[in-house]
């Protein structure tokens, strides 16, 4: 039987490298089968937007790899709004995250939801595990 | 209960080890399973066997070693966070060309792959950190 594991992702993509590990962990879990979700708020709305530069960090942008979250049958992502307006965002700023529906004859549609904090709460309670990043 | 635990910040820097240790010593003390502590990101540094704090602190690593002894736990090192961070065993030191090993007694260094299988085996995963 198949758990629910929920990814909390808090943090700025850089500055910190919990962004990144926790990315490295969405994807080894993608092929243990379980049912994955992901939850963007804080600062980690940050992790999604598009366009990011890093060449003057010298750190790599890991960001091309959240779009192939779709592939791995990741297509539950959760941006919380409040996270997002209070940061000045809109879902426009965000990369454009899809994928290939398998039971609506692999129709592209967007995997990421913008959901309020209760709403986010309530899609908390909904896991077996959370891990927060 | 079956617990199994994440161990995600430095020993020394963060309290998260100490808070881990002790729920760990609480819970086996009660009776309960612990079936593995996994330890990500600087969490890795709690099990490096070069670890040496002043003789009037607690030793972290030492103390995570005796328990997994004393109750034959699984502690597992991230491989890919240990590589990261000079955390390495012979195999791995071998395998990255190395000259050293510093894996602490007790631990074992594997994938990913053992957390998330923590969380499927588990009745809980908790983590430490921030």
């Amino acid at each position: 039987m198949s758990k629910r594991f929920l990814y909390v992702n808090r943090k700025a993509p850089y500055g910190t490298i919990y962004a990144l590990e926790s990315l490295e962990v969405v994807l080894i879990g993608a092929a243990f089968e379980q049912d994955v979700s992901l939850a963007f708020l804080d600062d980690g709305v940050f992790q999604l937007v598009k366009g990011q530069q890093t060449d003057e960090l010298g750190v790599k942008n890991f960001s091309p790899t959240y779009k192939a979250l779709g592939d791995y049958d990741v297509n539950k992502i959760y941006v919380e709004k409040e996270s997002l307006e209070a940061r000045g965002l809109s879902l426009d700023d965000l990369l454009p995250l899809t994928y290939e529906d398998e039971d609506d004859d692999w129709a592209e549609k967007d995997s990421i939801k913008l959901v309020s904090a209760a709403e986010l709460a309530e899609i908390m309670e909904a896991q077996d595990v959370v891990l927060s990043f | 209960m079956k617990f199994s635990i994440l161990v995600s910040e430095g020993p020394y820097t963060h309290e998260a080890a100490d808070t881990a240790y002790n729920f760990t010593k609480a819970a086996l003390e009660k009776g309960h399973e612990i079936y593995r502590i996994f330890f990500y990101h600087d969490g890795v540094n709690n099990g490096t066997r070069l670890t040496t704090p002043p003789q009037d602190d607690r030793n972290i690593v030492n103390r995570w070693s005796e328990l997994a002894q004393a109750h034959e736990l699984d502690l597992v090192l991230c491989v890919a966070a240990a590589q990261r961070r000079g955390i390495a065993d012979a195999d791995e030191a071998k395998r990255n060309g190395k000259d050293a090993d510093n894996i602490a007694p007790g631990f074992r260094i594997s994938g990913l792959g053992q957390l998330i299988e923590a969380g499927i085996e588990s009745d809980r995963l908790i983590t430490f950190g921030d």
